[in-house]
């Protein structure tokens, strides 16, 4: 890519939106065809990341964007993702309370 | 199709080092305009709002003793004697991603200055982002008729009900803003006022296309967004 300049060319974009398609379809195809557990979960992730991804370089361009603000907005996003982290451990305290207090109590 | 014609002369000062910029006196984002930058950070916050309303969503059904209820059941249609899965839940989706391409070349050909173009483009996603505004009010008619309230449902864990209402809800609020920008936004190309410099109405600036752009960067994020709750709610 030329210094200096942003190219936006039109095939970019319809080839983008036809995977946008195509990923969206595999999702719905996932849930179609019944998968479960660990295989269900790992590939609506993989499509739901893809997606993801290019909507974010292409359509909000910012694979034409300079590092720091790149960085700015995707370094923070990161937080998310410990905070995940402890509230998926909480969840499981929670469920693990519950139950022993469900037990004790007898409902 | 030919790409020359679609390259965009944007000034970009020269690259520096990545710390350099971020260091540099009064103007961090060189060549990034104060507009989308504040987009940007604008989203970066709503990006924390929705990530919250999801994780609360991931605490609530880990923690549950009730059994979830089946979201491709729940949300299925029937057609006919068939009951298809999830069957609106994908058209809406197909309806966002439609607009989301409309609009991303509606961007195109804003800073190409082509004004019929980019109307015509920012009016089928307008359009587009409002049918999916009524689909979700059906969605929603749907689901309280047949007893889905914030407090309990009839197909599992009480949760349900107010994880979809707050989750739904809360995006469908962000695609009823965005389609009446994209309206007053579409007018405003159609009447010229990105090419004559007219002030808006209600920031009395002027603007031209660049402000297609920004526009852009908030609707492809309402779309982001719902690529996260296809996956995580409905999906999952």
């Amino acid at each position: 890519m030329a210094e200096g300049t942003q190219q936006h060319p039109l095939k970019t974009y319809f080839y983008v939106w036809t995977l946008l398609f195509v990923f969206s379809g595999i999702s719905y195809w996932v849930d179609w065809y019944g998968f479960q557990g660990y295989t269900r979960w790992t590939l609506i992730l993989i499509f739901m990341l893809l997606k993801a991804g290019f909507i974010c370089a292409i359509f909000m361009h910012m694979y034409w964007e300079r590092l720091p603000i790149i960085a700015a907005i995707l370094f923070p996003c990161f937080a998310i993702l410990v905070f995940v982290f402890i509230m998926w451990h909480e969840s499981y305290w929670t469920l693990i309370v519950r139950k022993i207090y469900f037990a004790i109590a007898g409902s | 199709m030919e790409e020359s014609s679609s390259s965009v002369q944007v000034v970009i000062p020269p690259k520096e080092s990545f710390a350099k910029e971020w260091s540099s006196d009064q103007k961090a984002f060189k060549g990034v305009p104060w507009g989308k930058a504040m987009m940007w950070i604008f989203l970066v916050s709503d990006t924390f709002v929705f990530s919250i309303f999801l994780i609360s969503y991931m605490t609530v059904r880990f923690s549950t003793k009730n059994e979830w209820p089946n979201p491709s059941e729940v949300f299925g249609l029937h057609v006919g004697q068939a009951n298809v899965p999830l069957l609106l839940i994908a058209i809406m989706t197909f309806i966002l991603i439609t607009s989301s391409g409309t609009m991303a070349l509606a961007v195109k050909y804003g800073y190409e200055k082509n004004r019929k173009m980019c109307g015509y483009l920012m009016l089928a996603t307008a359009v587009l982002g409002a049918s999916f505004v009524g689909m979700q009010a059906f969605e929603w008619t749907k689901l309280i008729m047949e007893g889905v309230r914030p407090w309990s449902n009839p197909f599992g864990a009480p949760q349900f009900g107010a994880i979809f209402f707050m989750i739904t809800g809360f995006h469908g609020t962000h695609v009823t803003i965005g389609v009446i920008f994209l309206f007053i936004m579409t007018y405003k190309v159609f009447r010229g006022h990105f090419d004559t410099g007219k002030r808006g109405f209600f920031t009395s600036q002027k603007s031209d296309y660049e402000a297609i752009e920004i526009m852009g960067l908030y609707w492809h994020f309402v779309d982001l967004v719902w690529v996260f709750i296809f996956a995580f709610f409905y999906l999952w």
